[in-house]
């Protein structure tokens, strides 16, 4: 076993496997350009066994992030751990033995296309230096691990986009690593696609105990894999935690943008339009509220409209599962009324329901015209 | 056509084919290594060596400059130490060699460049040296490229095959030259023209079934 998988297995609940420790990236300036900061001042770990999620919009650094850890990208400044070898101060030879420790897959998948399916999932093996024998039985192993057994000897022009990534995968895992480096992995992927490749990384990461760090731009992709979430905007870590805390408690402005859509924090578009911060007599108040683990399962609005008599219209929302916990999020509208806001926010306190004001609609809804 | 003449133009077929075959072979051995060089040691590449590269790739275009005929007659010394006599059809071979190498360095060169940069990524993401790489993902990855370029400068050495009759290389073009022209022989002129045609046909027919076959890229039925 490696050096790496023993330091992260024997503490796993203490050391983390990947430490990044104030870690900053420069690329030198291009012709008549400054110099460009893709990361500074990282601190980000990782424990042995979990899946980590970078989410970030492109440009936000989330690729660097990635290549330093299997030091394809050196850090300007900072030290990258893993386990107990110290990435960015490893020279380039030291490296090569450090990689076959740590796979690696890639959105476009960047198989070799003059190799059949077998030959690219030996590839890494035969640079490691196995013996023909034992490329052979490992590579049909590896097919069969991720369902492709009968597909061996065809080449990548002749596979799906979801094929490639599951040869991209096998050759990832041929050398037996302890993490696995996910980049953007299923972007070029339709729906469907993503969703049974996103099943087979948990999948892996469950069966084999393997630590992976995987890059996307949808939240989606976090919400089907990961432990925990980091979000990178310009070159910062800007919130980082467990995926159900930070989708349903988002705290910076990007992770709530990066949301949208997905947790039902979108109103459509012709109320946005008309929401306003102006707080006046006969004005519809808006709240967002959210109900995690303990409160899905109330009743919430009927409890409203029964214990304070108010009654309110529901204007957007979602009641879904993040990490097998309910979780729910409406976006729901009150009607005018001097203390309506508070009464009800007090109701749905006491339920242990967290709400959060977005604005006032400058005209009472249809809905409350007759009340 | 006369049977002297026929077999004057069997002997001077052989001689270009050899002529050609030596050239090209030699100039693929020295080729091969400098293309793949050029392709990979500049500023932040596999062999990264930019000094160096700069400085051949001046000579390269240096010899690539100097028109056929005229590197020729210049590299005579040079031929006569290689040869041990800059007259004849072994002799021709080295300034065929020396204008081969550069053409063909610049042919392999392009066909490495055109391989996608993610598949270098992946190979050193999985701990490959670069040696390695450039065994195992460039020269693979190129090689439909590289038997294209391959045939065109096969193509190209039978044009310039045709020059060294200056320094009685013999050959297909010193045949047409003497017989054709000088004697007033339209009718060797035109076999030894045909002849040229037939060969070139052949040459790159066959580089571009192999190059197809190489490359799998595209479906195979």
């Amino acid at each position: 076993m490696s050096t790496a998988a023993m330091a992260g297995r024997a503490a796993s609940t203490t050391e983390p496997l990947i430490r990044f420790e104030n870690v900053s990236k420069t690329y030198a300036p291009r012709r008549n350009g400054a110099a460009v900061a893709a990361l500074h001042g990282v601190d980000l770990s990782v424990q042995a066994g979990s899946v980590l999620g970078v989410i970030g919009r492109s440009g936000a650094g989330k690729s660097t992030l990635i290549r330093l850890i299997n030091g394809l990208e050196r850090p300007s400044s900072g030290r990258v751990l893993l386990g107990d070898a110290e990435i960015s101060a490893l020279r380039e030879r030291d490296l090569r033995a450090v990689r076959a420790r740590v796979g690696m897959i890639f959105q476009h998948f960047n198989l070799l296309s003059a190799r059949s399916a077998a030959d690219n999932i030996a590839l890494p093996l035969e640079i490691a230096g196995w013996t023909r024998a034992a490329i052979r039985a490992r590579v049909t192993e590896l097919l069969r691990l991720v369902g492709l057994a009968d597909q061996a000897g065809r080449y990548p022009a002749e596979l799906s986009g979801g094929q490639k990534q599951r040869i991209g995968i096998a050759r990832a895992l041929a050398t037996g690593p302890d993490v696995l480096l996910s980049d953007e992995a299923t972007s070029a992927l339709d729906p469907e696609t993503t969703r049974s490749i996103l099943a087979l990384l948990r999948r892996i990461n469950r069966d084999l105990g393997l630590t992976i760090v995987l890059i996307t731009h949808e939240m989606s992709v976090i919400r089907a894999v990961a432990d925990r979430v980091a979000v990178i905007e310009h070159g910062a870590i800007v919130e980082e935690g467990p995926v159900f805390d930070v989708f349903t408690r988002p705290e910076s402005e990007v992770t709530r943008s990066l949301l949208v859509g997905e947790m039902g924090l979108s109103l459509p578009p012709a109320l946005a339009a008309r929401l306003g911060d102006a707080a006046h007599p006969g004005a519809t108040v808006v709240l967002r509220i959210a109900f995690g683990d303990a409160t899905a399962d109330t009743a919430i609005l009927a409890r409203l409209a029964r214990e304070t008599g108010i009654d309110a219209a529901i204007l957007a929302g979602t009641v879904d599962e993040i990490g097998g916990r309910p979780f729910g999020a409406l976006t729901i509208a009150l009607p005018p009324g001097p203390d309506v806001e508070a009464r009800a926010r007090a109701c749905l306190a006491t339920h242990g329901i967290e709400s959060e004001r977005l604005g006032y609609l400058p005209q009472a809804r249809e809905a409350f015209r007759v009340a | 056509m006369s049977p002297e003449l026929i077999r004057l133009l069997v002997q001077a077929t052989l001689d270009t084919l050899t002529m050609v075959a030596l050239a090209a072979s030699l100039g693929t051995v020295f080729g091969l290594p400098l293309g793949i060089f050029l392709a990979t040691s500049r500023r932040g590449e596999l062999l990264a060596a930019p000094f160096v590269n700069a400085v051949l790739g001046f000579v390269v275009n240096a010899t690539r400059s100097t028109p056929f005929i005229i590197l020729v007659v210049a590299i005579i010394p040079f031929t006569r130490l290689i040869a041990g006599t800059s007259i004849g059809t072994l002799a021709a071979t080295v300034p065929l060699t020396v204008a081969a190498t550069p053409f063909i360095a610049r042919l392999i060169e392009a066909a490495i460049r055109e391989v996608d940069q993610g598949l270098v990524e992946a190979a050193r993401a999985f701990g490959a040296s670069p040696f390695q790489i450039i065994g195992k993902v460039l020269i693979p990855e190129a090689l439909p490229g590289i038997v294209l370029g391959l045939t065109l400068a096969v193509v190209s050495l039978l044009g310039f095959s045709a020059m060294v009759g200056a320094v009685g290389g013999g050959g297909l073009g010193d045949l047409g030259i003497r017989y054709g022209y000088q004697r007033f022989r339209p009718e060797m002129m035109l076999a030894v023209v045909v002849v040229l045609i037939v060969l070139v046909q052949a040459v790159q027919t066959l580089g571009e079934a192999l190059a197809r076959r190489l490359n799998r890229r595209i479906r195979h039925a």
